[in-house]
């Protein structure tokens, strides 16, 4: 009857959907044996290219298929007319296009078009750019069409000032964003310089202003998307800092001479990064690391020729360049002293501000304020607390301890999941105010006890500290960078949860060592304190291991230089 | 033609609107007989849109239909049987009054085709021609532009005349308009042309305001560019509307924009309401805590039930009320209560306030940054979609086909069939008939609400900004308690609905008065006749009124079926357009209607695949697909563009 319709049952329609989808099969399969013959017996003409893209338009995912249109078109480019190559290369281009509809995240294809583009003699990077735009309206988070985006950009000389504008746009559109809040801060420096004298990739502060209110617009409409955080991270951050040598140690007793550099640095033996100038003559030695492994490191050490230690002039200099830094640094020492040093004084500044900047704390200040207003809005909004955490260390750490210890508190209870990434962040920010407390005190001694530090670090800055008191945390190790206490004499580590002792290795003037009420378990867990050669007293009781059948003869064994061993 | 139709069919549909549309579809869909006919000579009755000459001649054809007299008894009275009896229908429609048109626009005489180039190389004296002859004519609009209109005041409507129409038109001027515009068909182009070329950019350079100058003559030349709907509406994102044209595949018939913004009225200016996500983050007039403080209003109404504490003890009290107590500033609240809720009146309560917030945050994002469609080329194509829908699943069509009567028997009660003005006598299982079709016999107990609309087209937007392609919405809060809330939507050309260079307005509420009263004080406050537009200059940052119309339509939804006298049980009535900004009303009376007379049948299920259609003499499998490379990569191509709407389509020259 006339407009009835009659329709397929669903098993009809299952049966003929497989029948469908074999088909499909065999012909992907035959298609993809006739190109790996086709190139294995060097036949790439354009068959192979009709083949490929059978096979390509519909799985763009098939990079070896990429290749190989690769090898056919180099090939064709030396066989064809310059009129035909244009034609294949405008061919080619859709291809591409109906490619990236099919998946428009396809790496092989994006890639493909790139290799395409820097081939041609005169590539139209006008309308590259405009399938980016269009691709980005579709998915604004496309990271594979920024990348392109970004090397159009680069190729065709797009002024940062378009390109910040295009970022306008889709941030105006959507601003959870990441793709498009990172290229910003790629721009920005790039449209503003800073004048040398200025940090390098840092903002004017009128850009910066105005930055700073885009993004607070993102955060305060939506506290919970972290782009805009991250970015308002990078607004408040630093750039790098510049390499510089630290500090500089020479020790006649140990006839040793230690480095420690802004940066972890690997030092070949026998080369040229680091040079050590003795009274002005270059002097060949072996760099090592304290811990003896040799990988990237702060701390340098070399051993000293007791010549040059034992003669009877008034002193001498050493001076130690580094090469790759372009930074150097010097210390004397004298006839009658032990050691010598040469260091910075480890300002607040200097030393633990690379969160964030140096910028004015005007800025700073409003910005905290301005944070503090949401906090009381989104009581439980972790980046807000988290950045309010930063801010009060940017402006002053010391004067800000106690708030920021509480808001630490309010951190951890809304995201317990991160609770303990807080803790040794909070332990790292504790480590960080001991250090400059000490530095304003000009002393060696470090007290950190009862901090309930989780994690230690910096262990780089505390070269010179001869005390260190760790009694009363929760560190479950002394971690191997602990070994950059060169000058340390008195450890206390009591009443943590240690298991394992690898920091405490080489450490040419500890003597006393207390680890009671730890949770120490084997006596190989003590085997790198026997490098320690001037350790005498070692107190180790309320650990497991104390429980062992004969631990005293065991441990008289493992370390015989120790004198008194409490168990 | 209508001779040879069919006298058998399972359902008559009798009018074309919304619902009496979506019952035509799903009947037929679900494989019944359908004659679905309309009086009119256009599709949609009161849900149409028309061209501007289209509606001129709405208005007119108005006014000869409301001439036409009692009818002598025709000859259909000799097909009724002994058995039965007649259910007569309404002979004139009685849905529209109180229609009134004013011109703004200048009129130029001597305006015409060859002289526009002229024209444009000189528009001062254009201009200076038309404020004079405004200012001539600025009391006497009548005199002026006698030819096309006149509008009598209310007040002279005595007691008889006030169904009339007040549109006075003659005939012999009408034709002319109407030649004049057949003329010019042709040149269209050539003028459109001549538009573009005054809109660029250059004209930024001269001191004049940019504003173009549109004269009556142009609209009228460019007439078919409009498509103006009686009734104003729009379709909720999620909406039942939306779900339908989807569910149903209706949609391929129909295209949509977002609208694109939402304005509020607020201390005599027109600003934008920010209330998507973007929009809070780009507004500019929005301090950062109230931004805070707006998101997380609107993130708790999201999901207001899980937080009863939050509004458990102000659960009686107003929705105004409520919002006072949430820590809004007044501009936030005025944005939640009347632009996003629309909840301006005094009765809504806290908990149908929050339900409105909700239903207008669920329905933001899913195609746009608001949460409201308009289809393309008007709101009347919604109806001839599912027209086009019933069709091709073999529903009958016949437009300009009078219905004289139902046939009842007189045993069952039941009704048999309908008798035509050609005397046909069609016989069906179920009638479905639009109220308007009813006679006063029928309609006796019923009290119709009415709409109050008007309908405007100006040369500027409400609001200014970067794009001049913008749809707005707009909510005007009642002036003094008690009237009701204005809605004003505003297209733009992009919407197929008005010429380059204008804006077309609709302003709707529900009336108390006649339409002219309830709405001639909002559109004073949005915009300025296009007269007085040299004189204050403080004014020149309104649109300008080129043209108004303004018309009370009926409102014949939630009437209770029992209400009708006399009516079968095998006949349902549809309502015409409510007042609502949704189609939500039209589309559950349709389904409510379709379940009540086919309960075991699906509403509207989607059609099936092209390729699982079997057609006659074939059934065996259609030959096996892809039997060569070429079908493959087609088939493959074809799936993909329905996945991703072609980036870079374009881009392949």
């Amino acid at each position: 009857m006339h407009g009835r319709l009659k329709v397929k049952t669903s098993e009809e329609q299952a049966e003929a959907k497989r029948l469908e989808r074999e088909q499909k099969l065999k012909l992907y399969q035959s298609a993809t044996r006739a190109v790996f013959q086709k190139r294995q017996a060097g036949e790439l003409d354009e068959s192979v290219l009709e083949l490929t893209s059978q096979i390509l338009g519909a799985n763009p995912d098939f990079a070896t298929l990429w290749n190989c249109r690769r090898e056919v078109l180099q090939q064709l480019e030396a066989q064809k007319s310059p009129e035909e190559l244009a034609t294949l290369v405008k061919a080619e281009l859709g291809f591409l296009e109906s490619c990236l509809r099919v998946n428009p995240k396809s790496y092989g294809t994006w890639h493909h078009r790139c290799w395409l583009l820097g081939r041609l003699p005169e590539p139209n990077w006008a309308r590259e750019l405009e399938l980016c735009a269009r691709f980005l309206e579709v998915d604004e988070r496309n990271f594979h069409c920024w990348d392109y985006r970004r090397f159009v950009a680069a190729q065709a000389a797009v002024p940062p000032a378009e390109e910040l504008a295009f970022t306008d746009s889709l941030i105006t559109r959507n601003f959870s964003n990441y793709s498009s809040w990172h290229y910003r801060s790629c721009l920005l420096p790039q449209l503003h310089p800073q004048p040398d004298s200025g940090p390098r990739g840092r903002l004017p502060e009128d850009v910066l202003l105005k930055e700073l209110e885009l993004v607070q617009n993102a955060f305060f409409t939506d506290p919970n998307d972290q782009s805009a955080w991250f970015y308002h991270r990078w607004l408040l951050g630093r750039a790098d800092p510049q390499d510089a040598l630290h500090c500089l140690h020479v020790s006649r007793d140990e006839a040793c001479l230690t480095v420690s550099f802004s940066r972890p640095l690997l030092v070949g033996s026998r080369t040229e990064t680091l040079l050590l100038m003795v009274d002005e003559s270059p002097l060949i030695v072996e760099w090592r690391t304290p811990d003896g492994r040799h990988q990237p490191s702060h701390i340098w050490l070399c051993d000293l020729p007791t010549t040059f230690l034992n003669d009877q002039l008034p002193q001498h200099t050493f001076r130690v360049i580094w090469t790759a830094g372009n930074a150097q640094k010097e210390c004397v020492i004298f006839k009658d002293c032990q050691e010598g040093w040469c260091r910075d004084s480890a300002t607040d500044e200097q030393l633990f501000r690379c969160e964030l900047s140096l910028e004015k704390s005007t800025v700073l200040q409003s910005e905290l304020k301005s944070c503090k207003e949401l906090q009381e809005l989104e009581p439980e909004n972790k980046w807000c607390l988290l950045t309010i955490i930063l801010l009060m260390r940017a402006l002053d750490p010391l004067l800000y301890e106690k708030e920021t210890l509480q808001y630490f508190e309010t951190l951890k209870a809304v995201d317990p999941m991160r609770a303990a990434y807080l803790d040794d962040l909070r332990s790292k920010f504790l480590l960080e105010n001991s250090v400059l407390r000490m530095e304003y005190a000009e002393v060696r001694v470090l007290h950190l006890a009862h901090k309930d530090l989780t994690v230690l670090c910096h262990l780089e800055q505390l070269l010179l500290v001869t005390h260190l008191d760790l009694s009363h945390n929760h560190l479950r190790a002394l971690p191997p960078a602990l070994a950059a206490l060169r000058c340390l004499e008195v450890l206390q580590a009591s009443d943590n949860v240690i298991e394992s002792l690898d920091g405490v290795t080489n450490l040419p003037r500890l003597q006393e060592l207390s680890l009671s009420n730890n949770c120490l378990q084997q006596p190989a867990a003590l085997q790198p304190l026997a490098s320690c050669p001037r350790l005498l007293h070692l107190n180790l009781q309320g650990n497991p291991l104390c429980q062992a059948v004969g631990i005293l003869e065991h441990l008289a064994q493992l370390l015989p230089s120790v004198s008194s061993i409490l168990t | 033609m209508a001779d040879s139709l069919p006298t058998e069919f399972d359902v008559v549909i009798i009018g074309t609107g919304l619902p009496e549309s979506i019952l035509a579809a799903a009947c037929s869909r679900s494989g019944q007989r359908v004659l679905h006919i309309d009086s009119r000579s256009y599709y949609g009755g009161n849900w149409a849109s028309f061209s501007f000459s289209g509606l001129l001649s709405w208005l007119k054809e108005y006014q000869q239909n409301s001439d036409i007299g009692e009818e002598s008894n025709a000859a259909w009275r000799d097909l009724i049987l002994e058995t039965e009896e007649a259910i007569t229908f309404c002979k004139k429609d009685k849905t529209i009054q109180h229609t009134e048109v004013f011109c703004y626009a200048g009129q130029n005489v001597e305006d015409s085709v060859e002289e526009l180039g002229a024209l444009q190389k000189n528009p001062s004296s254009m201009t200076s021609s038309t404020l004079t002859e405004l200012l001539d004519s600025s009391c006497s609009h009548e005199e002026k532009h006698k030819y096309f209109t006149s509008y009598e005041m209310p007040a002279k409507h005595t007691e008889n005349s006030d169904r009339e129409i007040s549109i006075e038109v003659t005939d012999i001027e009408e034709s002319l308009e109407k030649e004049k515009y057949r003329g010019d068909k042709t040149c269209t182009c050539t003028i459109s042309d001549g538009d573009k070329g005054e809109n660029k950019p250059a004209e930024d350079n001269t001191v004049q305001p940019k504003r173009n100058r549109i004269t009556y003559s142009q609209i009228v030349k460019e007439g078919r560019r409009f498509n103006i709907d009686l009734v104003s509406k729009l379709l909720y994102s999620q909406g039942l509307l939306i779900d339908l044209l989807i569910k149903s595949n209706v949609s391929r018939y129909a295209e949509f924009e977002n609208v694109t913004r939402i304005l509020a009225f607020r201390e005599g200016k027109v600003e934008q309401v920010p209330c998507s996500r973007a929009d809070v983050f780009n507004s500019k007039e929005l301090t950062m805590v109230e931004k805070r403080m707006l998101m997380k209003f609107l993130a708790f109404c999201l999901d207001y039930e899980q937080h009863p504490d939050e509004y458990q003890t102000l659960k009686q009290c107003s929705f105004s009320e409520y919002l006072k107590t949430k820590n809004l500033t007044p501009n936030l609240q005025h944005f939640v209560l009347h632009s996003i809720a629309m909840t301006s009146e005094s009765s809504c309560t806290t908990i149908e306030g929050l339900k409105a917030t909700r239903n207008f945050l669920q329905c933001l994002g899913r195609f746009g940054n608001t949460p409201f469609l308009f289809p393309l080329y008007g709101q009347g194509e919604i109806p001839q979609c599912f027209c086009r829908m019933c069709a091709v699943f073999g529903g009958i069509y016949c437009l300009r086909h009078k219905v004289q009567c139902l046939v009842v028997d007189k045993e069952s009660g039941r009704c048999k069939a309908i008798i035509d003005h050609f005397g046909q006598r069609i016989n069906a299982k179920y009638f479905i008939v639009e109220d308007s079709y009813l006679s006063e016999e029928t309609c006796s107990n019923v009290q119709y609400k009415q709409i109050s609309r008007a309908v405007l087209i100006t040369d500027q937007s409400m609001l200014k900004t970067d794009s001049d392609q913008q749809i707005s919405i707009l909510i005007v809060p009642p002036a003094e308690p008690g009237t009701c809330a204005v809605r004003v939507t505003e297209l733009c050309s992009s919407t197929m609905t008005c010429m380059k260079d204008t804006y077309l307005v609709h302003l709707t509420c529900s009336s108390s008065k006649t339409a002219r009263e309830d709405l001639e004080s909002v559109v004073k406050k949005l915009f300025t006749p296009y007269a007085e537009i040299e004189i204050e200059r403080e004014e020149l940052r309104k649109p300008r009124l080129l043209w108004a119309l303004y018309f009370n339509m009926r409102d014949s939804s939630g009437i209770s079926r029992s209400l009708y006298n006399g009516l079968p049980s095998n006949v349902y009535v549809c309502s015409g357009p409510d007042c609502g900004l949704g189609n939500e009303h039209a589309v559950k009376q349709a389904e409510t209607l379709f379940q009540e007379i086919f309960p075991n049948e699906e509403f509207c299920p989607p059609p099936p695949n092209p390729e699982d259609i079997i057609f006659d003499g074939d059934d065996k499998q259609p030959q096996a697909h892809g039997t060569n490379d070429i079908t493959m990569a087609k088939v493959e191509s074809s799936e993909e563009s329905k996945n991703l709407e072609n980036p870079g389509e374009h881009l392949q020259n």
